[in-house]
């Protein structure tokens, strides 16, 4: 059978960081990857966060990396956007997106990725490691019960003395060694999200950049029809990452597709204003997020088996910033050192009680595990309750000044409970009392329709394979997948799942729910808002994304 | 270590956009560009597995004119260790008895192999008989139809899979033999190091293609040693009689070209299409 000494599942953000310091420290790493390049199954809005209060970011691991990796635009603003009807009013979240932040850059994961699966690719050849794509984990290979490897699709069974799960939000790993599961909808958020293109000289003009400054701009109020979430746009070099991101729950409530919120942010003047009368969208994407809350591992290991990024729901949502991939990047250094500490300690099986108590001990543990609790209470002068009841005020019509101040308190905007107070409530108020009419300048942008960017998406379809199977086909057990589908819609023709109503061989009429598999976009949605069986497909097929 | 040399031809890049025809319907070889032969990439990935597995030598030979450097680049890119020109005007108009006599011929020059591979067929001259023919000169076994290759080094032997028809057919032989791989010859690999060895190999022999001097050599019939009598037309039984146009079948209806691709145009498809229906 085959050993290597580290087998890192998963080339995101996460799993390439663990890689590339395993390698750099002289272990021989195998990265797998199911996507037919690093980055091509990957999404995210795109912020990257270097965080001052931690040493494990990416510079790091590479100290010139703003040179020399394909990151987009150096983020030096952040606006957030409060929405009631067309009244908009604006707040500098600048302070915000500032908190403990050394450095932050924009940048979309197709060649991220790639530039970093390189990187780790090189160093970790060195060893007789290397990363190799295509390649699907099942799961672990157990031995006496204990976990000794894994078991891929396309290779034989491969022993490791180290196991890493990176792979993610729909992380087959971690589910199969029994770490965690599908959790439940209020457990997660879904990331809905356009790469648009723009013009570097339009962007300097429409957001007032210069090199390779960028802005960040946030949106909520009742622009989403009263589902809990925001919105975001970001620059990038010559194109705009927009998105919406809302929790999993309040999609399946309010039974509105997620991609109308999505189009109604774009088409919403402040955005087609942002625009200046030109859209044209190059890709659509979707993908889960953890609610970091409620999904992060405490104890995020079994045997060698060290999970980390969304793999171990390691996601934090400060109000309207989204930190996953620097939390990523840091447990990925941390595990790796657990393990390298591990080796010279002559005590391999420590690697996961070590890698667990330096995330502890870490901000990702500070961010993760005590938002609310008495870290919170020790730094600011106020507790949760009180915050809230100040926030309150704002619904009496006072504590207006008090309430905008709030939106660049990270802390305040960590603890903000996740109702429709928060992401309805105040930022309509806000928008009422202190906002402006914003009329169109621009013309409204004509988004694509539902069918026409899953015509614009790559797929490698596995015929005959599907990764997904309903179990139970009612509409009351699977019903939901057909609103919550970011490639299912209404009135499309040829998304994932539809309602039909067919007359069976007894000429009775049956309603049932139906799945089309091929433009699956991999999110996870339906494992949560389905009777179904869920994994992702083999190595290699499925859909690719070029931007991420 | 497994030794192999791989046989490849250019031919005219049949893809559209990049074939063109004279007015008399024939080939215009000036304006369609010579590419690999698309079984020859084939054969070369059946070699290339073999080098992951075993390591040893993959030569990579061709028999044409001087051009046919661009097609061993091609080659290389797929993968070859060196590769090798047999280039003569002698050779001209060889058919495949004179053109599996010059091949057998520089494989002996170069040094036997254990293991040749041939692409099934070739794109233009389509009659898979260079393979076996140049067997036969070397006095090797073979296979044919090979999807799947195995090779038993301590026993010196290999266990091809090969399709015959409809069936598979799991064929046993000594070393050296001679390969020739079906187009639905699929490698494997189920090991990592297999596979990361495949990924360093692939970069190596990329990098090779890229400055192909250093590993590629021309040699004209005197330095092979060939036998004038047996090369080129003069070498060649077969006489060709007459190369007739395969006749188009002739049109019944007219076709209507509605050009646009506006809502305007897409109406007028439509209009047609409920014509045509009623009828
Ligand atoms: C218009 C026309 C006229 C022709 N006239 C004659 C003729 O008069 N007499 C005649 O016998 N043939 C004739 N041919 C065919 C002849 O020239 C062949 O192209 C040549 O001999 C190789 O045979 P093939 O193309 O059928 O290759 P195949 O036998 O189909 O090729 C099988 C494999 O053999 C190897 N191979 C073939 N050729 C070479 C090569 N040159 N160098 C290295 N490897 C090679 C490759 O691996 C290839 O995949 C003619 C072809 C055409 C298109
Ligand atoms: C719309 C949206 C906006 C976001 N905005 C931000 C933001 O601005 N800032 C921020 O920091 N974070 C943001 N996030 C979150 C961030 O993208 C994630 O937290 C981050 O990508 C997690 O990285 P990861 O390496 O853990 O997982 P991933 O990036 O998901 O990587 C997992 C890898 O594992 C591979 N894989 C999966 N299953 C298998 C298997 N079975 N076998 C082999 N390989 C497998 C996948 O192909 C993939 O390459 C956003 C997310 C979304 C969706
Ligand atoms: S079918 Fe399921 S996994 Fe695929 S895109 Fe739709 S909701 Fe997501």
């Amino acid at each position: 059978m085959e050993k290597f000494e580290a087998v890192v599942v998963g080339a995101g953000i996460a799993g390439l960081a663990a890689a590339y310091e395993l390698a750099r420290n002289g272990v021989q790493v195998l990265v797998l990857e199911r996507g037919k390049s690093p980055g091509q199954k990957n999404v995210t809005g795109g912020i990257l966060y270097g965080q001052s209060d931690s040493p494990y970011n990416l510079d790091y691991l590479f100290p010139d990396f703003a040179k020399t990796a394909p990151v987009e635009r150096r983020i030096t603003k952040s606006f957030m956007h409060n929405i009631a009807g067309d009244q908009v009013k604006t707040v500098d979240t600048t302070p915000l997106h500032e908190y403990k932040t050394k450095w932050a850059y924009s940048l979309l994961r197709g060649a991220f990725d790639r530039w970093f699966g390189d990187q780790v690719h090189k160093a970790a050849e060195k060893n007789g490691g290397g990363v190799l794509c295509n390649v699907r984990v099942k799961g672990p290979l157990m031995e006496n019960g204990r976990i000794v490897g894994v078991l891929c699709e396309e290779l034989d069974e491969i022993r490791a003395d180290l196991i890493i799960a990176a792979d993610g939000a729909t992380s087959d790993l971690t589910r199969a060694a029994g770490l965690r599961g599908w959790g439940r909808p209020d457990t997660w958020f879904q990331g809905v999200k356009v790469v648009v293109k723009m013009p570097t000289a339009d962007i300097e003009k429409q957001f007032g950049v210069k090199g390779d400054e960028g802005t960040a701009h946030l949106f909520a109020g009742d622009v989403f029809g009263g589902t809990r979430g925001g919105g975001f746009l970001y620059t990038n070099k010559d194109t705009l990452s927009i998105g919406t991101v809302f929790h999993l729950d309040s999609v399946a409530a309010k039974k509105t597709e997620p991609h109308r919120h999505l189009d109604r942010l774009i088409k919403h003047p402040i955005v087609a204003n942002m625009l200046g009368g030109k859209y044209e969208e190059l890709e659509y994407s979707a993908k889960l997020i953890p609610d970091g809350k409620k999904m992060a591992l405490r104890s995020p290991y079994r045997d060698n088996l060290l999970a980390i990024g969304d793999a171990a729901g390691q996601m934090k949502a400060a109000g309207p910033i989204i930190k996953g991939m620097n939390l990523g990047v840091t447990s990925g250094i941390l595990a790796a050192q657990a393990y390298l500490k591990a080796k010279k300690d002559n005590r391999l099986n420590e690697a996961g009680s070590n890698y667990a108590s330096a995330l502890q001990a870490s901000y990702v543990g500070r961010e993760l595990f005590n938002s609310g609790g008495g870290f919170m209470k020790g730094i600011f002068s106020f507790g949760p309750t009180k915050a809230i009841a100040e926030w309150g005020a704002v619904n009496t019509g006072m504590g207006m000044n008090r309430a905008i101040a709030g939106m660049n308190d990270y802390a305040l905007a960590s603890i903000a409970p996740d109702d429709d107070f928060t992401y309805l409530t105040l930022p309509v108020r806000i928008a009422q009392k202190m906002g402006q009419k914003v009329s169109a300048q621009a013309a409204t942008p004509k988004t694509r329709t539902t069918d026409e960017r899953i015509a614009a998406l790559t797929y490698d379809t596995d015929i005959g394979r599907e990764h997904i199977q309903l179990t139970d086909s009612s509409v009351n057990a699977s019903g939901r997948a057909v609103m919550t589908c970011p490639v299912s819609a209404s009135d499309s023709s040829r998304g994932c799942y539809r309602i039909e109503t067919v007359v069976d061989p007894s000429g009775k009429e049956v309603t049932k729910v139906v799945l089309d598999t091929q433009p699956c976009v991999e999110c996870g949605t339906c494992a949560l808002m389905a009777a179904t069986t869920w994994h992702t497909p083999r190595g290699g097929k499925g859909v690719g994304y070029q931007y991420g | 270590m497994v030794d192999c040399i791989v046989t490849v031809k250019g031919v005219p890049d049949f893809r559209e956009g990049k074939v063109h025809f004279k007015e008399d319907n024939t080939l215009n070889r000036g304006e369609t560009p010579t590419v690999l032969n698309p079984s020859d990439r084939i054969a070369l990935m059946a070699a290339l597995e073999i080098k992951v597995k075993h390591g040893g030598k993959v030569t990579v030979v061709s028999m044409g004119p001087l051009g046919y450097k661009t097609v061993l680049q091609e080659a290389l890119e797929v993968y070859g260790d060196d590769a090798y020109l047999f280039s003569d005007r002698q050779m001209g108009g060889a058919d495949t008895l004179a053109t599996a006599y010059t091949l057998g011929m520089g494989m002996k020059k170069i040094g036997l192999p254990d293991i040749v591979i041939s692409g099934f067929k070739t794109a233009d001259g389509e009659t898979g008989q260079t393979g076996p023919q140049t067997a036969w000169l070397l006095d090797y076994p073979i296979i044919t139809h090979v999807i799947s290759i195995e090779v038993d080094t301590g026993n010196r032997k290999v266990l091809a899979r090969r399709l015959a028809g409809e069936d598979i057919e799991e064929i046993e032989s000594p070393l050296p033999c001679y390969i020739i791989t079906d187009p639905n010859f699929e490698a494997s690999y189920r090991s990592a190091t297999h596979r990361l060895r495949f990924l360093k190999l692939q970069e190596e022999t990329r990098a090779r293609a890229a400055t192909i001097d250093s590993v590629f050599k021309a040699w004209n019939a005197t330095e092979l040693g060939l036998d004038p009598k047996k090369i080129g037309l003069k070498g060649s039984p077969t006489i060709v009689n007459k190369v007739e146009a395969i006749p188009t079948a002739p049109r019944e209806r007219t076709a209507k070209v509605i050009s646009g691709k506006d809502d305007q145009a897409l109406a007028e498809v439509a209009k047609q299409i409920a014509q045509a229906i009623r009828g």
